[in-house]
């Protein structure tokens, strides 16, 4: 039976729920497959996550290598294919805890930079799990800047091999994930030498584990890099290469190539090796970022809708915390960010269909724009989702803290997500670097790709807004985020040329605006979605259900965003302080009105109580009974602690002193 | 270990430092005198091969638990044979053997043993003081249930006494009753305090402390019509064996009771205690070590992540040169610094806090409570201030760390879920922040009649003026001098004052509205939290600032003032919209403020590394491989990977049982 104060929730919905649902997978068709898929995951024991918060790394390992197993029987038993429908439904069920994902890496790497004979030798192989792949381009003393990688590959002319060498400890590769245990592959990424001439970072295919034994093979040092804050399952590796012969062959070679006698020749365009990144950037935003964050709503929303605590009016039950404006104030905006990064990721998705389509055609013009929307986009999704994600856990009081509350799990996740596929800073300056550029070239009239015209555009200067109701149009608070935007980019870029005109070098000038221009970058990110939140409302009109709460989400997501960062608002009086004060008004109004509708809100997200696994975040509501009950499943109540026996009954009893 | 020699990076940014680095540990203990005796403490426990073991990121939550324990009893039995009896004492070597982490006599220790002193009667304690010191009884407070924490009122566990037998009867008589995260409830106690809602002569009368036997002495089996056990894995605190506890028709004697203050007597009568207000005391007293937690845990995250960056060295400033150290960006200054120097500011305050609350404690004996409600109320805003900052502070110092933070070899992922629970036990923060909200209305409303108040929130006397000169705002705002700390702790006055008073004002319109009293808070609360919020900073920065004038070395107190300098500045960069909106600071003067921040950045950058020195954490304390003192961090790390746990074997079972079959098939 479903919680009476989650039934009510329910009931009071302004909005079809289902429908909401359908039209987020695009689809009411989209809707049953992905409960298809979800449904015949979830029902397989081995895909069961039931133990899972009370197992071990080495348990955790074990059991990912099965379901990693497990699912290449699974898909050819349902009938489906790796490039299918079902496959994004697929990760969404698994949700990451598997094994072998970098193999995907590996073959995907292979797919872009080798060439058809070295496609056609590898992929089979490696389809068929003759072998295990893993992608080593992480060092222990490098990491996103890859120039700086220091394993060596040098060829040997005599015997048409490359010599792999790990020349210092710092050079160790160190995090590829499923190298530690699994890998019988990687591919390498090594600075290459032919006749003393050193021509820069290149991939190479390794063998590091026998394919009969999997004992490490001659040369190599490698294992697990020990443990980390989650990804228990994964065996991040190290590995260290001593004298490693490969073939000339084995270095992926579409790109360029070590001729039989060290001549060294490149052809064709290795900015495709940009868009590569640019992909794995994109994919992560909703997989890694924003589907945890839409759990953890989930479970914090309907966790708050349950527990009841102190008494909004005397003499009444006890008040549901949802009800307190604090509680609003923390989870409201975060479930409108997680509304507004899904749209984010469909509009990335889209461009880069888009991009990928004028790729084909030889075309790379949309790729700066691309790569810049990219890495700004990783910044700003990630960051935002994990600081969410936290909010969420810490709204949950004390059980928040209970790994059985799921939070502690997506939040160890989800942080990872800052750092790996590029640091957040540092994609932040990447993005930097575009608007710069972008910004000079529309300042003398030359023409920009279409995400930064706006720089160009002249507005008024000063907000119109004449009542807290202005400030729900989003031509109102638009304007005020392109108006940020545009400050805080131009006043950047006129510094950097001040600093370089009064003699300072470049490079130092950049550095000493770098805080100011992460700063410009996460505001144009925000400026775009916020727009594009706008009008994803915009098209939904005829929608009328849906249109006025997906309304309601984008309004508090733009004045969320003024309302926590009044000072880039208020600087320069685009918005006075008297504006200001409506602009509260506002937010806190909508604070309230959302209220009504959150529980239904996180229901059309439509996880199933098995993709959660929460004990707090369940679709009945019965937090409490579950808690007790997943708690009394706690290995530490079922079985015998050495400890009573060889410290505490001595304590108790007094007798340690003998000791 | 295998390279002693010191790592050049760090040996160079040693040199160039400006001060003594001892003198300003002296500073932070309390006098050189107390550091002498805080490190012949820190030997005895690390030196002792007693307290030795493998790095607990190898073991498992239950081979962690069974670690503690034994170090734990190792603990008490030689903290008795060496006489340390100073709680400051035992404070320090208790931080030694557990590495600042949890333990699960925590409990005992800290609240079983103390509440036994303050609210048993002198019979009781001869019934139980001793047992319980000689570890006979083990004991742990039992006070929040599944249902209910901060909202103490809301407790449902219920104690009916029964005259017939001279017993009370406990019950939980809910699923949401039952008792949930008590510290040492699930395997290690055999005794609990319980709170429960008292009920004689068929009347409740409110919460209640009762001595409950919960497991057999000798067996240590749980008695019947007791329900007890661990309450599974959290986000850290592994060797804590947080519980839970159900109790069904359970009798204890009616001398069970704490009863120095209320009292039943045998035949069910009543008998109320004198002031209510007593129980803050502890309360204060803990949140007092959280503020001083806030500070140390994030100085050991400033700790590695500083000493790191110096040693970690990545892409290029220059073309053509070598790869710089990360300390030199200027984007990892500025996400490290401002910590750095909040790490300072809030030692201070905790510092602060504990000397106040020994000076009114004195005071609490004797019966004179004037000062507990401003103390309380500071001390609950300060609790959520400071550990909400040290906690995204540590996460901040993690992820300065690039990938390698994420690692457990980093010790920063086991620092940040020892801490990160503080925000909220002890009263949860935004709570906590609602209490002193409404100690500041308060004070805010005895002005508007014309009275004057005292302590932190004397500022709010000046608002009756500022009514009257509508311009003083504005006037003041050409007069702050961003050099001067004294000018800028004013700066915060003044922005404290006008969130106090819109927050005010505001609740004010609710109730004109009609709203009911509750009603109206709920509508004002997160105006409430600003204003606490502002309260806060101010105080900090008025507590640090007021600390640079009592050191006497120049050289320390030049680095402590840019550190104060730039705690503040950091602060109103972050917060220009309250500045600006108060105008209290013009946009000239913020455009000011944020280049005087990355101007204080390249100052404090010289002194960075000798500042976490300072701190003076040693490295088994520290446990991190990427914070050590002699900044081998790489070769030390391979070292530490070596030893995982899936390590053991070369080739993992999983190869043999799912790999290879697999093979075999496709």
């Amino acid at each position: 039976t479903v919680n009476p104060d989650l039934a009510s929730e329910r009931q009071m919905a302004s909005f079809s729920v289902e429908k909401l649902t359908a039209w987020l997978d695009g689809g009411a068709e989209q809707t049953r497959l992905r409960r298809a898929v979800v449904e015949a995951i979830e029902g397989d024991p081995v895909f069961s996550r039931e133990n899972q918060y009370f197992q071990s790394q080495n348990e955790r390992y074990e059991a990912a290598v099965r379901k990693a197993v497990h699912l290449q029987k699974k898909m050819k038993e349902m009938g489906w294919s790796e490039n299918g429908p079902e496959l994004k439904y697929i990760h969404r069920a698994v949700a990451g805890d598997i094994a072998f994902l970098l193999h995907r890496v590996f073959m995907r790497s292979i797919s872009v930079l080798g060439s058809d004979e070295q496609i056609a030798k590898w992929i089979p192989l490696a389809t068929q799990f003759q072998l295990i792949g893993s992608y080593a381009q992480t060092e222990l003393g490098h990491g996103t800047y890859l120039q700086g990688l220091e394993t060596t590959a040098v060829f040997d002319a005599a015997t048409q091999e490359f010599i792999l060498n790990t020349p210092k400890i710092s050079a160790m590769k160190w995090w590829p994930g499923d190298m530690g245990r699994s890998a019988t592959h990687t591919v390498v990424f090594a600075q290459l030498y032919v006749h003393g001439k050193c021509y820069g970072i290149h991939p190479f295919i390794v063998q590091i584990r026998s394919l009969q034994d999997h004992s490490l093979c001659p040369g190599i040092i490698a294992g697990d890099i020990g443990p980390k804050m989650n990804f228990e399952h994964i065996d991040n590796g190290y590995l260290m290469l001593q004298n490693v012969r490969i073939p000339r062959e084995n270095m992926l070679n579409k790109f360029c190539e070590v001729q039989p006698d060290g001549t060294y020749i490149t052809r064709g365009s290795e900015k495709i090796n940009y868009f590569t990144m640019t992909s794995v950037r994109i994919s992560i935003i909703s997989s890694e970022a924003v589907m945890p964050l839409m759990k953890a709503c989930t479970i914090a929303i309907r966790y708050s809708a349950v527990r009841r605590q102190s008494k909004l009016k005397p003499g009444e039950q006890e008040a549901k915390i949802l009800d307190y404006q604090t509680q609003q104030e923390k989870l409201l905006p975060q479930l409108a960010a997680a509304y507004a990064f899904y749209f984010i990721d469909e509009y990335l998705q889209e461009l880069f269909d888009r991009g990928y389509r004028e790729i084909q055609r030889k075309n790379f013009d949309t790729l700066p724009e691309l790569h810049a929307l990219s890495s700004g986009f990783k910044a700003l999704v990630t960051h935002y989702c994990t600081a969410g994600v936290e909010i969420c856990l810490r709204a949950c009081g004390g059980h928040g803290y209970s790994l059985l509350s799921g939070l502690p799990s997506l939040y160890t996740k989800i942080i990872a997500s800052c750092i790996y596929e590029g640091e957040n800073t540092i994609l932040l300056l990447q993005t930097a670097r575009f608007l710069i550029k972008s910004f000079m070239a529309a300042s003398t009239g030359q023409s920009v790709p279409p995400s930064v015209t706006y720089l160009a555009a002249v507005k008024p200067s000063k907000c119109p807004a004449k009542s807290k109701m202005d400030f729900l149009h989003p031509d109102i608070y638009m304007e005020a985020y392109r108006h940020v935007a545009v400050r805080l980019i131009s006043s950047t870029a006129v510094k950097l040329q001040d600093l370089i005109q009064s003699g300072v070098k470049k490079h130092e000038a950049w550095n000493r605006c770098t805080v100011q221009l992460a700063q410009a970058a996460k505001a144009h990110c925000h400026y775009i979605t916020v727009k594009n939140f706008a009008e994803v409302v915009e098209k939904l009109e005829g929608k009328a259900g849906i249109q006025k709460i997906m309304k309601h989400l984008s309004d508090l997501f733009a004045l969320h965003g003024i309302f926590s960062n009044t000072g880039v608002f208020l600087y320069d009086g685009y918005i006075s302080r008297a504006q200001m004060d409506m602009v509260t008004a506002s937010y806190l109004d909508l604070l309230a009105t959302i209220r009504k509708d959150a529980v239904p809100l996180v229901d059309a997200f439509d996880f199933t109580d098995k993709s959660l696994n929460s004990a707090l975040g369940s679709y009945d509501g019965q937090v409490y009974q579950r808690l007790y009950e997943w708690a009394q499943k706690s290995p530490t109540n079922k079985q015998i602690n050495p400890a009573y026996e060889k410290y505490l009954k001595p304590l108790l009893h007094n007798t340690l002193s003998k000791l | 270990t295998t390279t002693t020699m010191m790592n050049a990076d760090l040996q160079k940014e040693r040199a160039a430092a400006t001060f003594q680095t001892e003198l300003l540990t002296h500073i932070l203990d309390g006098g050189a005198e107390r550091t002498r005796r805080r490190k012949e403490i820190e030997a005895l426990v690390i030196n002792d091969p007693d307290f030795q073991h493998e790095n607990l990121a190898f073991l498992s939550r239950s081979e962690r638990y069974g670690l503690a324990i034994k170090k734990s009893a190792l603990m008490v039995m030689k903290l008795r044979e060496y006489g340390i009896a100073d709680p400051d004492e035992i404070y320090w070597f208790k931080s030694y053997v557990h590495h600042g982490m949890p333990e699960p006599l925590d409990l005992h220790l800290g609240m079983f043993l103390p509440t036994l002193l303050t609210q048993a009667t002198p019979e009781q304690q001869d019934r139980f003081f001793m047992p319980a010191w000689n570890l006979e009884i083990i004991g742990t407070y039992a006070q929040t249930e599944m249902g209910h924490g901060t909202h103490l009122r809301g407790l449902e566990t219920t104690a009916t006494y029964d005259p017939a037998t001279q017993e009370f009867i406990l019950n939980s008589p809910t699923v949401t009753s039952i008792k949930w995260w008590p510290g040492g409830l699930g395997k290690t106690s055999n005794h609990a305090i319980v709170l429960a809602q008292l009920y004689t002569q068929g009347q409740c009368k409110g919460l209640h402390a009762f001595l409950v036997p919960i497991r057999q002495l000798g067996t240590h089996e749980p008695l019947p019509g007791i329900t007890v056990g661990d309450i599974g894995p959290k986000f850290g605190y592994e060797e804590m064996d947080n519980g839970y506890l159900k109790m069904d028709n359970f009798r204890i004697p009616r001398e069970n009771m704490l009863m120095k203050y209320a009292q039943v007597e045998p035949d069910g009568t009543y008998v109320k205690p004198p002031s209510d207000k007593l129980t803050y005391g502890t309360m204060v007293f803990i949140r007092s070590l959280i503020v001083g937690d806030s500070a140390r845990f994030l100085a050991r995250a400033c700790t590695i992540a500083i000493r790191y960056s110096a040693v970690r060295h990545q892409s290029e400033l220059k073309p053509g040169e070598p790869e710089p150290q990360i300390l030199d960006y200027q984007t990892q200054q500025y996400k490290l610094f401002p910590l750095l120097a909040t790490s300072y500011a809030f030692h201070f305050v905790g510092a602060y806090i504990k000397d106040t609350y020994r000076r009114i404690s004195g005071d609490i004996n004797q019966g004179d409570l004037s000062e507990l409600p401003e103390l309380h109320a500071l001390s609950a805003g300060l609790k959520a201030f400071t550990s909400w900052a040290a906690n995204a502070g540590i996460e901040e110092c993690r992820m300065a760390c690039g990938g390698h933070g994420y690692s457990r070899c980093s010790g920063i992922p086991d620092i940040y879920v020892t801490f990160t629970p503080c925000c909220t036990y002890e009263g949860e923060n935004t709570v906590m922040m609602l209490q002193t909200a409404r100690f500041l209305v308060k004070g805010y409303n005895q002005v508007c009649s014309g009275q004057q108040v005292t302590g932190t929130v004397s500022y709010l006397n000046d608002l009756s003026t500022q009514h009257i000169l509508p311009q003083h705002v504005a006037a003041r705002s050409v007069t702050v001098r961003l050099n001067d700390p004294l000018s800028l702790v004013e700066a915060y006055k003044a922005r404290a004052a006008r969130l106090v008073e819109a927050a005010a004002k505001n609740l004010q319109v609710e109730l004109n509205n009609r709203r009911s009293k509750e009603d109206a808070w709920n509508r004002t609360s997160v105006d409430l939290v600003r204003a606490s919020d502002a309260h806060c900073h101010y105080v900090v920065l008025k507590l640090f600032t007021a600390k640079l004038s009592e050191i006497s070395n120049a050289a320390v107190r030049a680095v402590l003032t840019d550190l104060c300098l730039l705690y503040a500045l950091y602060g109103i960069s972050k917060n220009t919209g309250d500045f600006l909106q108060a105008g209290i600071l013009t946009d000239a003067q913020i455009t000011q403020v944020n280049q005087r921040v990355k101007e204080l950045l390249a100052v404090i950058r010289r002194n960075a590394v000798a500042l976490v020195d300072s701190f003076d954490f040693h490295d088994v304390h520290l446990g991190s491989v990427l914070g050590r003192y002699d900044g081998n961090v790489y070769e030390n790390m391979f070292e530490w990977a070596k030893k995982s746990p899936l390590n053991k074997t070369e080739v993992h079972e999983s190869f043999h049982k799912h790999l290879k079959p697999m093979q075999a098939k496709l």
